[in-house]
């Protein structure tokens, strides 16, 4: 027998609200393990940023709201094991954990994974040059200022054009840093509005269509050579701020061999919110880079009450059917379908982001019959939502086509 | 040159050793066991800080070396005297084995001789093997592979804890370490007056560990370089320890002009690395990653091993072989002027570091110079860093894991902040612990790494607030 119904790892919004909705539908045992010393994730450390608004009714700062998190967590009746972290699964429910005092394992008949995503450093993003000190992703540079008052650099060129990097230039210009530049390597920003006027009213310049060309730094970062229109150009600086480019934290799910989605980074997901072993289940910014707290709340209950359904059955044993994209898309969720299930309040509709900025008819073919069509112009990183008919359930082969506007 | 003027009178020991890097790390213990009083001169903030800091991590049988050769002499007694020492140091191995994997006809025709080489090398451990073998042993290969020279003797080692735990052998007999500090020139007058950026020193004899800069510390010395160093680059990619289980050894290239001797190796820490390039330069200093280059890695390794090709790219990073003009250990000792030269150490010299430093004491017995009696070996252990051994992380009671990535413990940070040769910079900690080494590259931890480290380092992570 399991030591808990259901174990939530990781206690971001998502695994939080998860483990809430459980609670609420009246499942006993649910823990929520999370490595770091309090709950919240990524919302920690965005002191500038509102969440709470659609799930609390109010506006919390940064740690405030995972305070807020943890409280209910508690009172809840969840269990909240903080400083543990996961580090296996095990196929039968039982997870391997870390703590202080040692190792241990925990089990349980179903578990949330909720472990988030983080921005790709400058590895995984292959760029070139020295390595010194000074090249930092928008989370680190959070964390520096949001947990010890630090700062990293003062004069940082800022590469991307995210919803993040606003963040990012904005806790430069509140901590005494003066961005350089914000560069976007695209033709376009990837977050429209702001983009194109926020660092111009701040006074930072914004360029996009910017390749680096190299980093140059013996100790810590000294300058940036980019190339423009076949033009180069040297940016002295002292740091390097790499925004966006989120990858979900699917360190778990490469180690257990569980399958990782090539397009999204993260788990194969059902309509339910099952991964490809049916006693996993699967929630927030995990499943793909990368989406709101607010969303990430969202989408954590709705999965945790899909999940209290399921704990009434034993783990499903259908066989699955992948959902395939093509071309210019990057990644559906969910991207399997449990046949013959129908969705009971996982995923409602589905969710496609683009590879590039493109234009055109976007359509979910089932067994070879266009079901639904979507026509317009699309930017990479966001969101596009697709409904999910009932249809999905019984096919034996889904797919989403994509024609291209000349 | 202008020479400093001191008040103090300078600094005397028996030997001086230019140079922290793997080989003066190994030089500086040989002698401190031998009784000499030992000062290593390092331009670094931290040991490791050239050549050593960046390379393969393998320990070499020397099965592929020049037949005949110092090299081979002296890897071959690298490798057995590593073997005896590293239980009690604390430091692993990983005996992973190599494949030298045939892709062609003319590949595959071209085994029977390197692995002819190899025995005549004095390497009977090692087989030539079909197909059905090879993929059998590596299930992960592509199917291309034709046949392979299989060198069970070929292993994996923490490329950094190993000359960590050489010089704090050295440091408990007694040997000082100055790092940031350089040798500016010498003068040998019947004893070395060597003027550094740290003040007078006086030795008895001096070596020249220095590797990219073997030559330039010669002539510093006064000494007439008999090589030049031509540096030559090696770029890598590592690739996320989900690559682990495809990669269970070393898959070695046949030497050709195509591979140009990239290797698919598992590292002891659980990740596979795919590298290194070879490219001449002329700069000693920058080592570069180059986008194209590293692209061409990642392609080269999903290839070889189609499993890899999904797998996240965990670090990249490149090094500088201290090659010469020509291919061998360009090593010369003065007895004159009681100077010995360990130069052009290019790309074995993690195998060989300790033979070399054999080597090395053997050639200083001709200078006649006395030493103090042999010291008894001091109980020095290094912390484990790889996954062969349990980790801190997993004993009780080690604090919180701060780095979540490679699961490196506050226990383990601290003990490395307050060890005997703290860290000098920032990658001097990550080769201690491994903090900041992982998969997410300081998106979790930076931060508290720069609070954890105030005030430690040269170059500090954290800037201080301006005003
Ligand atoms: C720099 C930055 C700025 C942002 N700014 C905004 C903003 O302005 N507005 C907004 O709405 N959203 C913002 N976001 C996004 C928002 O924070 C996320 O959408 C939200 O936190 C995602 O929630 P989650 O629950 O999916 O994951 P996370 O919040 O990332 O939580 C994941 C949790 O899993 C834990 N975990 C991971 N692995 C393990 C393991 N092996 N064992 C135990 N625990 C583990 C982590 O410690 C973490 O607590 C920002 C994100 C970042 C990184
Ligand atoms: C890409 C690559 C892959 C490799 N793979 C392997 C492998 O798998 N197995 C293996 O056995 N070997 C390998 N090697 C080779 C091995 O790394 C080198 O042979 C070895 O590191 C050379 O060490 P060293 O101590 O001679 O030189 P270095 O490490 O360069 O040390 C010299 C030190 O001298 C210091 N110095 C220089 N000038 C001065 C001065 N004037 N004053 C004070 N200090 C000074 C430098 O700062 C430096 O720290 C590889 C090398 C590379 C580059």
């Amino acid at each position: 027998m399991s030591d808990h119904d259901v174990i939530v790892v990781g206690g971001g919004p998502a695994g939080v609200a998860a483990a809430l909705a459980l609670r609420a539908e009246g499942v006993g045992r649910v823990a929520i393990v999370d490595r770091e010393p309090v709950l919240g994730g990524a919302t920690r450390h965005c002191a500038h940023s509102p969440f709470g608004m659609r799930e609390f009714g109010r506006v919390y700062l940064g740690a405030a709201y995972g305070r807020r998190l943890e409280r209910d967590a508690r009172a809840a009746g969840i269990t909240v094991l903080t400083g543990h972290s996961v580090t296996g699964l095990g196929d039968d429910g039982t997870l391997s954990v870390a703590h202080p005092g040692g190792v241990g394992t925990l089990s349980a008949d179903r578990v949330v994974l909720a472990t988030g995503a983080r921005e790709m450093p400058r590895s995984a993003r292959m760029l070139p040059g020295d390595r010194p000190v000074g090249i930092l992703t928008t989370g680190a540079l959070q964390s520096y200022v949001a947990f010890h008052g630090l700062m990293p650099f003062r004069r940082p060129v800022i590469l991307g054009s995210e919803l993040v990097t606003l963040s990012a230039v904005l806790t430069c210009l509140t901590h005494g840093a003066r961005p350089v530049a914000v560069l976007e390597t695209g033709p376009v920003p990837l977050a429209r509005a702001p983009l194109r006027w926020f660092p111009g009213v701040m006074g930072v310049p914004f360029r996009t269509g910017v390749g680096i060309v190299d980093i140059i730094g013996r100790d810590r970062v000294e300058a940036v050579r980019i190339r423009r229109g076949g033009q180069e150009e040297v940016l002295d600086c002292d740091g390097l701020l790499l925004t966006g480019r989120f990858t979900p934290e699917a360190a778990l799910l490469w180690q257990a061999g569980h399958g990782v989605d090539r397009g999204s980074g993260g788990p194969l997901i059902d309509q339910t919110g099952r991964t490809a072993n049916p006693r996993y289940f699967a929630a927030g910014n995990l499943l793909r880079p990368v989406e709101t707290g607010g969303w990430a709340f969202r989408e954590g209950r709705a999965i945790g009450r899909a999940l209290a359904a399921d704990l009434r059955r034993a783990p499903s044993a259908a066989t699955t059917v992948p959902v395939a994209v093509e071309g210019p898309v990057k990644l559906v969720v969910p991207n399997i379908i449990r046949r013959g299930e129908r969705p009971a309040a996982g995923f409602d509709r589905f969710q496609l982001r683009f590879l590039r900025p493109c234009k055109g008819t976007l359509a979910l073919v089932i067994d070879g019959r266009p079901a639904h069509r979507l026509s317009g112009s699309w930017l990479p990183e966001r969101r596009v939502l697709m409904p999910m008919p009932t249809a999905v359930c019984q096919a034996d082969s889904i797919r989403f086509e994509f024609r291209e506007d000349r | 040159m202008t020479r400093t003027t001191r008040t103090s009178a300078p600094h005397s020991c028996d030997v001086a050793v230019i140079g922290a890097g793997v080989v003066g790390c190994a030089v500086a213990r040989r002698f401190a066991l031998a009784g000499a009083s030992v000062v290593v001169v390092e331009r670094g903030a931290d040991i490791l800080s050239g050549a050593s800091k960046a390379n393969s991590a393998i320990l070499h049988t020397g099965f592929d070396a020049p037949p005949g050769s110092l090299e081979l002499d002296l890897v071959k007694a690298g490798r057995e005297e590593y073997l005896s020492i590293h239980r009690d140091l604390g430091l692993s191995i990983v005996k992973t084995g190599a494949l030298v994997c045939a892709w062609t006809d003319a590949e595959a025709d071209g085994l029977a001789a390197i692995a002819g080489q190899g025995r005549e090398n004095g390497i009977a451990d090692l087989d030539v093997i079909d197909a059905t073998a090879v993929r059998a042993l590596m299930p992960g290969l592509a199917p291309e592979v034709r046949a392979a020279v299989e060198v069970r003797g070929e292993h994996v080692i923490d490329p950094w804890s190993a000359p960590l735990a050489y010089v704090t052998q050295a440091l408990a007999l007694g040997a000082k370490v100055w790092r940031g500090c350089e040798l500016l020139s010498g003068r040998f007058d019947g004893d070395w007056l060597l003027d550094t950026s740290r003040g007078g020193l006086r030795a008895g004899a001096v070596i020249n560990a220095a590797g990219l800069f073997g030559d330039d510390v010669d002539r510093r010395l006064g000494l007439a370089p008999d090589f030049t160093i031509r540096p030559r680059k090696g770029q890598f990619i590592v690739l996320d320890k989900a690559a682990a289980r495809h990669v269970p050894k070393i898959v070695l290239p046949v030497p050709n002009e195509i591979t140009k001797g990239v290797v698919i190796c598992p590292t002891a820490f659980g990740n596979v690395l795919v590298g290194p390039t070879a490219e001449e330069q002329d700069d000693r200093t920058r080592a570069t990653v180059e986008t194209a280059t590293l692209e061409m890695l990642r392609d080269h390794g999903g290839r070889l091993v189609p499993a890899l090709r999904d797998i996240p790219v965990t670090a990249v990073y490149a090094g500088l072989r201290p090659g010469t003009e020509k291919k061998h250990y360009r090593v010369t000792a003065r007895t004159e002027s009681r100077a010995i030269t360990l130069g052009g150490i290019r790309s074995t010299g993690l195998s060989a570091a300790l033979g070399l430093a054999q080597h090395a004491l053997r050639l200083f017995e001709a200078f006649g110079m006395p030493l103090g009696p042999p010291a008894a070996i001091p109980p020095v252990t290094v912390p484990n860093l790889t996954e062969a051994e349990p980790r801190d992380w997993q004993r009780p009671d080690h604090g919180e894991i701060v780095c979540h990535c490679e699961m490196v413990t506050r226990r383990e940070i601290e003990a490395a902040l307050a060890g005997p040769l703290p860290p000098g910079d920032f990658g001097g900690l990550r080769r201690r612990t491994r903090a900041g080494m992982g998969r997410c590259q300081g998106f979790y931890c930076n931060a508290r790494l720069a609070e954890m480290t105030r005030g430690r380092f040269r170059v500090p992570l954290a800037v201080e607030p301006e005003g």
